[in-house]
Order: structure tokens, then C-alpha cells, then sequence
């Protein structure tokens, strides 16, 4: 055998290889991606909320892509206490006022960001929310101060339409 | 496999083995040679088998009523067990078989951990078996789901998240994993698939475990080597057999007890509310028998590390052959093992009682002092042991502590090429 033949044949192999891994990947990655939200589950993307009976202190929660969404009307006594909180004190430190645009209302992903229990409201021990599920205690700007949960509760994307009616997502 | 050459008697027979081997396989499997002194803790392979057959029988009776949709799904369990003829028997058995699966799984792992089953040369055996515990407890969590009760959608959110403690891509992880930005309809229809699935792979599991098993034999409670067939062997039937169905039996009491008179003693009364992604319920537990791990996962602080920590406590047991550095199977030889191997059973039970309760006081105390032991059992106590071990004498033949004096002499000799 001479020398030239031997390296057609390498030729031949690593192209073979490499035609075989591109059309693998090809077969694989439709058969992966298919799991991923279709066409209809991204459709529901927003949702609009009329707040206009909501007094303040009350709690309502909405349903949004499958996920609850609290939303609150603060309390002066509320707002107060959340602008308050020195930053060093927790966790995942953010200003109340980067979470809530207005601060009378806090709209929030209703999500406990440890395993994705639906936290309670009013309870706990900084007057926020407490899930129930592996003991994370949220304060009245839906930070996380005691637990197990990494983060503070996420906020969506949000506006006022108008001055009584949200629109999530 | 010491098999002699097997030759069909019949023309006919002989015809069709030549062809295709399966009167081969039929005689290795009666005559294969069992160590005589086997005891009952040895009968939960055959149990085993057993329920899997009972899962994947009831499981498919069920699928020809079940709905996997979720407006439809927990409705369609309900017409199962009120309208379906025999259909809440058929259910009760299911749903208590998966707990009576896993109580012989149990058994099954920790006989194994008693007798020093998982050494060579049968660590294939062991790490065949450790997957197909994996797959179990995959298959348990996605049927849970099916009846689309409470129970089962929070289960579901809270097992899925634990994927979203991987760095950068673990939100990435869930949302395919759910087909949505919740657990929903398409999470559904995808755990109702894998869970018909996984059975059919632990069937081919069991097939590969076996085969394995009879390429060195089974191990038993002196745990030394035998020679294969001797007399110190007895023909898997109609010896073994007959046990087997016997502790069959016993077994079928426990499971019918459950199914006839408690049968939703083992479930969560949750789960027979449909499905709400606004409320979850106070007090998320999971099946019993996941406890010990759920018990591990919430002693870590840390959200990450607390996952890390739940699959290590799985992915360790692998590792064991090699953890335990003693030569010596059976804990009967192993005075201090022996010790520690029950520390490891209330350990285990422990961890299981404090899973099921309020992670918070005394109960996460305890369940972080049962969490360091569980490690410290594997990764420090195994390996000691078996350099500062003083091992009992081990007897020359399974006769031996029997008869005494004069052992086996075929045996005495294998057990003296093998220590030479």
C-alpha cells in the first residue's frame, strides 16, 4: 500500500465522521427541542388586571403563564417599613424602590424561588409572605430574609394601562 | 455459568434448540446451583419480580381508563374508581404496589448491605441494581403526578425546581421540562409517557441484573465463596423456588392488608383535591418512601448544595463497592460492621420520620446531625473499617458452622487457592 492511498482513506473516514455528527446533531436537537413551550403556550403571554375595588392593605393574585401573580396595595405603614430595611440586612440586597415603581403597589411573581410554592400571604416573620413548603420568610417587599429560597421573588414585566388596570407580561 | 451441555431428549426438541437456545436457558435456570444456606432476607428478588409484574399489569389495565389531560385527568381517576368495573382494585393495587415495591427494595439493598452482596465480583450487579432503584423512584414520582391532585402538582413543582439550582441553564432545565412556564397540561402528557416507559426499561434492567447474578452466583449469609455445584449447593428448583413462593405468599398478606383495609393509609388526603396552581397546600411531603432524601435536601441551607447533597446521598451507594475497603462480605464476620451497619439502618429511619415533619426546631436539628452521619457511614467508617477491623475467622464451607470439624473438602480447597 503506498502512502497517498492511506490518507484518501483518513479523508474518507473523518468526513464520514463529521457528515455522521452534523446529521445526528440534525435528528437530535428537533427531538430535544420539541419539550420546549410550543407556539400556544407562548401565545398566552399577557394578561390584564382590573385593580380599581382593591383597598389598601389587600392582596389579590393572578393567574399569569400557569404562575401566580401577587399583586398588593401597600399600606403607608407598609411602604415605610419596606424603605427602611438597610440593604446590608438581606440577602439578595435591592431597594424597595427598584421593586415597586409605584410604591403603593407591589406586583410580583408569586413564586417562591427556593422549589416554586405558592408563599401565604401576611404571615411570617417580616410581615411579607411565608411559604409553607420549606420555611422561607419574604418581608413586605417580597425579599427573601429567612430560608432556604436564593433570591427575592421575581417581578414580571408590568404596566398601569390606565390608573386601574395592570398589565402583566 | 458452569453449565454441562444441555441436550434436548426430544427430536423435535433438539431441532429447535439448535435453532434457538431457549431449552438451554430453561435448564440453566432450574438447575442452577444456589448456595443451600440462603435465608429469607435472600426471597425479595424473586418478591421483587413480582411487583414489577403487578405494576406493569395494573398500570396498563389503568391506561385503557386513564385521561392524561389536565382538565381531564383527576376526573378520569375518579370514574376508575367509581365506575370502572373492579376499577378501584385495580387502582388500590397499584398505587399500594408502588409503596409494596419499594418496602422489598429496601429489604432488598440493605440484605445486600448486611451480607456484603455488592463485593466482588458482583459489583455490576449492584450498580445494575442501583439504577434500576434510580428508575423506580423516577417511575413513582411521575405516577404520582398522574391524578392530578394537589399532592401531585406541587410534588411536581418542587421536583422539577430542584433543576433550577443548576447554575445559568437550570431556568432553561425546567421550562423544557415543563413544556411551559408552569407545571401544566404538556408536563402532564410528557410524565404520563416516561412513567408507561421507564417499567419496560427496568424490565430490561432486571433481565441484565439476573444475568449478572448468574455469572458468579449468589452471594449468602456467610458470605464465602462456594463451588459451583457441589454439595454445598442445592438446584434453584424446586428448592429455591418453593421458598421464594413462600415468602411470596407472606408477602401477598402484607400487600393485601394494605389494598383491602388501608388503602389510602400510605397516600396524602391532598391528593384527592384536583389540582390548583394558586393555593399550595401547608404541609408538602412526598411518598414515604422518598422521605429520607426530601429529609437530606432540606437540612442544607443552601438551595444548590441541598440538591447536591440529596443526590450524592443516591449516586454514593454506587461508589460502595469500592468505599468498603474490607474483604470480608458478611457482617457476621465483622463485629464492629455489624454495629455500625444498624447505626445506618435507625440513621436512615430517622432521617425518613424527620422528612415527613415541619422543617424547623429540634426535627432540622436532628436532621442535620442524621445527614453528616449518613455521609460520615460512607465516606469515612467504610474505609477505616476495613484496615482497623479485627474480622471473626471466617469458616472454610457454608457446612461448616453447621456440621463443624470436618468441612466440605472441595470447598476447603477452592477457599485455599483462593488465599494463596
Amino acid at each position: 500500500m503506498s502512502e497517498k492511498k492511506t490518507k484518501r482513506r483518513d479523508f474518507l473516514f473523518t468526513a464520514t465522521y463529521a457528515v455522521g455528527a452534523v446529521g445526528v446533531g440534525a435528528v437530535v436537537w428537533p427531538m430535544i427541542d420539541q419539550m420546549n413551550p410550543d407556539a400556544s403556550v407562548k401565545a398566552l403571554a399577557s394578561t390584564e388586571v382590573d385593580v380599581s375595588s382593591m383597598n389598601p392593605g389587600k392582596t389579590i393574585t393572578v393567574l399569569w403563564r400557569g404562575k401566580p401573580v401577587f399583586i398588593r396595595r401597600r399600606t403607608k405603614e407598609e411602604i415605610a417599613e419596606a424603605q427602611s430595611v438597610n440593604l446590608n440586612d438581606l440577602k439578595h440586597p435591592e431597594k424597595d424602590e427598584d421593586r415597586a415603581k409605584n410604591p403603593e403597589w407591589l406586583v410580583m411573581l408569586g413564586v417562591c424561588t427556593h422549589l416554586g410554592c405558592v408563599p401565604l400571604n401576611d404571615k411570617g416573620d417580616y410581615n411579607g409572605w411565608f411559604c409553607p413548603c420549606h420555611g422561607s420568610h419574604y418581608d413586605i417587599s417580597g425579599r427573601i430574609r429567612k430560608g432556604p429560597a436564593p433570591t427575592n421573588m421575581e417581578i414580571p414585566k408590568y404596566e398601569f394601562v390606565n390608573s386601574n388596570t395592570i398589565k402583566i407580561g | 455459568m458452569s453449565d454441562q451441555e444441555y441436550t434436548p431428549k426430544s427430536k423435535f426438541g433438539k431441532w429447535f434448540n439448535d435453532r434457538l437456545p431457549l431449552l438451554t436457558l430453561a435448564s440453566h435456570l432450574t438447575d442452577y446451583p444456589t448456595p443451600k444456606n440462603l435465608n429469607y432476607w435472600w426471597t425479595f428478588g424473586g418478591i421483587l419480580t413480582f411487583c414489577l409484574v403487578t405494576q406493569i399489569v395494573t398500570g396498563l389495565v389503568l391506561a385503557m381508563h386513564y385521561i392524561a389531560h389536565a382538565d381531564m385527568a383527576f376526573d378520569s381517576v375518579e370514574h376508575i374508581m367509581r365506575d370502572v368495573n373492579y376499577g378501584w382494585l385495580i387502582r388500590y393495587i397499584h398505587a399500594n404496589g408502588a409503596s409494596m415495591f419499594f418496602l422489598a427494595v429496601y429489604i432488598h439493598i440493605f440484605r445486600s448491605l448486611f451480607y456484603g452482596s455488592y463485593k466482588a465480583p458482583r459489583e455490576i450487579i449492584w450498580i445494575l441494581g442501583i439504577i434500576i432503584y434510580l428508575l423506580m423512584m423516577a417511575a413513582a414520582f411521575m405516577g404520582y403526578v398522574l391524578p392530578w391532585g394537589q399532592m401531585s402538582f406541587w410534588g411536581a413543582t418542587v421536583i422539577t425546581n430542584l433543576f433550577s439550582a443548576i447554575p445559568l441553564v437550570g431556568e432553561g432545565i425546567v421550562t423544557w421540562l415543563w413544556g411551559g412556564y408552569s407545571v401544566d397540561n404538556p408536563t402532564l402528557t410528557r410524565f404520563f409517557t416516561l412513567h408507561y416507559l421507564i417499567p419496560f426499561l427496568i424490565l430490561g434492567l432486571v433481565v441484565l441484573h439476573i444475568w449478572a447474578l448468574h455469572i458468579p452466583g449468589n452471594n449468602n449469609p456467610v458470605g464465602i465463596d462456594v463451588k459451583k455445584p457441589s454439595k454445598d449447593t442445592v438446584p434453584f428448583h424446586p428448592y429455591i423456588v418453593i421458598k421464594d413462593t413462600f415468602a411470596l405468599l407472606m408477602f401477598g398478606i402484607v400487600f393485601a392488608f394494605f389494598v383491602f383495609y388501608t388503602p389510602n393509609i400510605l397516600g396524602h388526603a391532598d391528593n384527592y383535591i384536583e389540582a390548583n396552581p394558586l393555593v399550595t397546600p401547608a404541609h408538602i411531603v412526598p411518598e414515604w418512601y422518598l422521605l429520607p432524601f426530601y429529609a437530606i435536601l432540606r437540612s442544607v441551607p443552601d438551595k444548590l448544595l441541598g440538591v447536591i447533597a440529596m443526590l450524592s446521598a443516591i449516586f454514593i451507594l454506587a461508589a460502595l463497592p469500592w468505599l468498603d475497603t474490607s474483604k470480608i462480605r458478611s457482617a457476621v464476620f465483622r463485629p464492629l460492621y455489624r454495629q455500625f451497619y444498624w447505626i445506618l439502618v435507625a440513621d436512615v429511619l430517622i432521617l425518613g420520620y424527620v422528612g415527613a415533619m415541619p422543617a424547623e426546631g429540634l426535627y432540622l436539628l436532628v436532621a442535620r446531625v442524621a445527614t453528616a452521619y449518613y455521609f460520615l457511614h460512607f465516606l469515612v467508617i467504610l474505609p477505616v473499617l476495613g484496615w482497623k477491623e479485627k474480622t471473626l475467622p471466617i469458616p472454610l464451607s457454608i457446612t461448616e458452622p453447621i456440621l463443624g470439624g470436618s468441612p466440605n473438602l472441595a470447598t476447603a480447597k477452592n477457599k485455599e487457592s483462593l488465599n494463596s
